[in-house]
């Protein structure tokens, strides 16, 4: 035992002296000094990881099955389904994947929110969270046309004459992005190569990006107490404890309890309802029939209800635009002296809450069949959605905040 | 406050299962049960007997079929199988589609997953409600698939119905009928009960070609979840122990 223990040692030591291994474990993990206080929101960062390491592996294996080939697309899918060991398991896992990422990120993103996790000396994490946020939606839309059912196919033409509204380059630009006059074999074939080789790479970059300004400054906590001002005569932070093993075990915890929620999901309902894999997608797909009702998948549809809201198309791809983008811009028009939800006033939590029923709304309205009074709430719900951020420099400044705790408060 | 966020939180996961109101006649419950066996066994009796003559099931091989629903491979190619084909072969059809086309107006669709796109309960619906329609060149109607090209492929056993018309007069003095209800006009070889059975069994067996893990994901998911139970009581041990000394 002894004599292991010492050849381990041996090439640790071996390795440290060509490559700071020991220097990054405890930069990153052992002595990583974490706020003690995270709470139930703290989860959403590890868990947006692990999904994407399975988004990874079962894509992976995906690959080895699938044919980028208009002809072979969709029976290459059915193939996994049906005659590859375990595919249905791979590829159900993969999809509820995607659905999956999407609602970690989202949740994610509104811990920043609840706790002002952008705001200084945070910027740069999020502008870079945000870029990768942006990668992972072209991901999604990339891999949503791969199965090649009719709202695959249909989903990614009516998204890519989208950019046709621009002036002048538009119809050009939708031209080069297609490849085709429309959604064709070509089109499958560069979405193929870009959703499994170029999106996943730039993802893996931002989100190694983000971590690392993530350890530059320290992790935010639901005071919105900066840890490192009080630190112990260890030259330690006085609320921090290191990374490995406490939020190792803890996070642990959250990543089974994830687990048992997805594998919910993938064994009992993969299809949840039509809102994962819809029912329209077990059609092939067919240039000549145009399905009723084109909608995209549900990660989509708040932003698709604000084009749909606006009568003018290009203004509409403006404003669908400018309702993703305008979330880089966060850090700046936060003008609150106070970080954390718990020590800001009523306005900020009133106008915090109108932002996430409007978002919901809007998904919501993004699904439906317009009528004339759903396009009337969802022109109501985007003025909200606009409206907490175009209005925050001034409501955030002018809001009345408590007293910040010196440090972190126990829950 | 944070109640509400976590209220919200849960709203996106489960409130995301709201269902779409649909439009149209009443539809039933199609009642399907995987778990019985025999009832798959007749459905695809059924399926080979009435529809693989037009439809294909394309994506299914017939010896999966034997392997999943408990048949010896010598009794799916005695009684589900045409001589030629083999027992690895997928369920084609021998009709070409150009004929199809012709014959029909457009090839019969492949069914393999037509349970998926169109619901268990809407093939239920369609496959119980053609009734004579002479307008139409197969004879039928349908009041799930207004003007479908599918001819009444099951009327000896159904028998024909016969749609009555409710008759209403709008305040402008216009009249504008509905179908109200469909009636049994000619009996067929079998009683209702009989037929709902025998189409019930048939929705069942394509729910199960649809998607043939269906029968296995089930009953691994409840394992994988008492696995994952368990570890999480194990994990969560683990993370007392070491919270121990965090104040």
């Amino acid at each position: 035992m002894n004599a292991v223990v010492k050849q381990l040692t041996g090439l640790r030591d071996w390795v440290d002296d060509r490559f700071p291994l020991v220097q990054l474990w405890n930069d990153h993990m052992g002595q990583y000094y974490a706020p003690k206080n995270f709470n139930f929101w703290y989860y959403f960062g590890v868990l947006s990881i692990v999904v994407l390491a399975l988004q990874i592996l079962t894509g992976i294996w995906l690959t080895m099955n699938y044919k980028p080939d208009a002809e072979l697309a969709f029976a290459s899918v059915e193939y996994i389904m049906r005659d590859v060991e375990w595919g249905w398991l791979i590829r159900y896992m993969h999809s509820t994947g995607a659905s999956a990422f999407f609602i970690v990120v989202y949740l994610h993103m509104f811990r920043a929110l609840l706790y002002g996790s952008y705001k200084k000396p945070r910027e740069l994490i999020w502008v870079l969270g945000m870029f990768t946020y942006l990668a992972l939606m072209a991901e999604a839309f990339l891999g949503y046309l791969l199965p090649w059912g009719q709202m695959s196919f249909w989903g990614a033409q009516v998204i890519i004459s989208l950019f046709g509204a621009i002036p002048f380059v538009g119809d050009t630009l939708s031209l080069w992005i297609r490849g085709d006059f429309v959604v064709s074999d070509v089109t499958l074939n560069r979405f193929f190569s870009l959703h499994v080789i170029a999106m996943p790479l730039a993802i893996i970059g931002l989100v190694f990006l983000h971590i690392i300004a993530l350890h530059e400054v320290g992790s935010n906590n639901p005071d919105g107490v900066e840890i490192k001002k009080k630190k112990g005569p260890d030259g330690k932070p006085l609320d921090g404890i290191p990374f490995h093993p406490y939020y190792t075990v803890k996070d642990s915890v959250g990543v089974i309890i994830f687990f048992m929620f997805f594998a919910a999901v993938v064994f009992f309902a993969p299809e949840f309802g039509g809102w994962f894999l819809e029912a329209n997608n077990f059609v092939p797909a067919n240039p000549l029939v145009t399905p009723e009702h084109i909608v995209p998948l549900w990660y989509f549809t708040p932003f698709y209800a604000i084009l749909r809201a606006v009568p003018d198309k290009l203004i509409g791809v403006l404003l669908m635009g400018a309702a993703t983008n305008i979330l880089f811009l966060l850090p700046w028009l936060d003008r609150s002296p106070v970080k954390s939800i718990r020590y800001r006033g009523p306005i900020f939590k009133t106008a915090l809450s109108l932002f996430v029923i409007s978002f919901i709304a809007l998904g919501y309205l993004g699904t439906q069949t317009p009528t004339p009074q759903m396009t009337w709430m969802a022109r109501g719900f985007s003025a909200i959605y606009f409206g907490f951020f175009l209005l925050m420099p001034f409501y955030s400044k002018m809001d009345k905040t408590k007293p910040v705790p010196d440090r972190v408060t126990s829950k | 406050m944070s109640r509400i966020f976590t209220f919200i939180s849960a709203m996106l996961w489960f409130g995301l299962a709201v269902a779409a109101s649909g439009h149209g006649p009443a539809m039933q419950p199609s009642n399907i049960d995987l778990s019985d066996q025999l009832s798959l066994q007749r459905g695809a009796r059924v399926f080979v007997n009435y529809c693989v003559s037009c439809h294909s099931a394309s994506f299914m091989r017939y010896n999966r079929i034997a392997e999943d629903l408990d048949l010896s491979e010598e009794s799916v190619q005695t009684n589900l199988m045409f001589t030629t084909d083999k027992i690895g072969e997928a369920m084609e059809v021998a009709m070409r589609p150009a004929d199809a086309e012709s014959w029909f107006g457009a090839p019969p669709p492949d069914l393999s997953v037509v349970a998926s796109s169109r619901g268990p309960d809407w093939l239920y619906n369609f496959l119980i409600t053609f009734y004579v329609d002479d307008n139409r060149p197969t004879g039928v109607n349908n009041l799930f698939f207004k003007d479908t090209a599918m001819p009444h492929v099951l009327w000896e056993l159904q028998g024909l119905q016969r749609a009555v018309y409710h008759t209403e007069t709008t305040h402008d003095g216009k009249e504008t009928s509905t179908i109200e209800r469909l009636e049994l006009s000619e009996r067929g070889s079998l009683t209702e009960n009989e037929y709902k059975r025998l189409v019930r069994d048939l929705v069942g067996f394509l729910v199960y070609v649809g998607e043939p893990a269906k029968l296995v994901r089930h009953r691994l998911g409840f394992w994988v979840l008492v696995f994952l139970l368990v570890f999480l009581v194990a994990t969560y041990l683990m993370k007392r122990e070491y919270w121990k000394d965090v104040h």
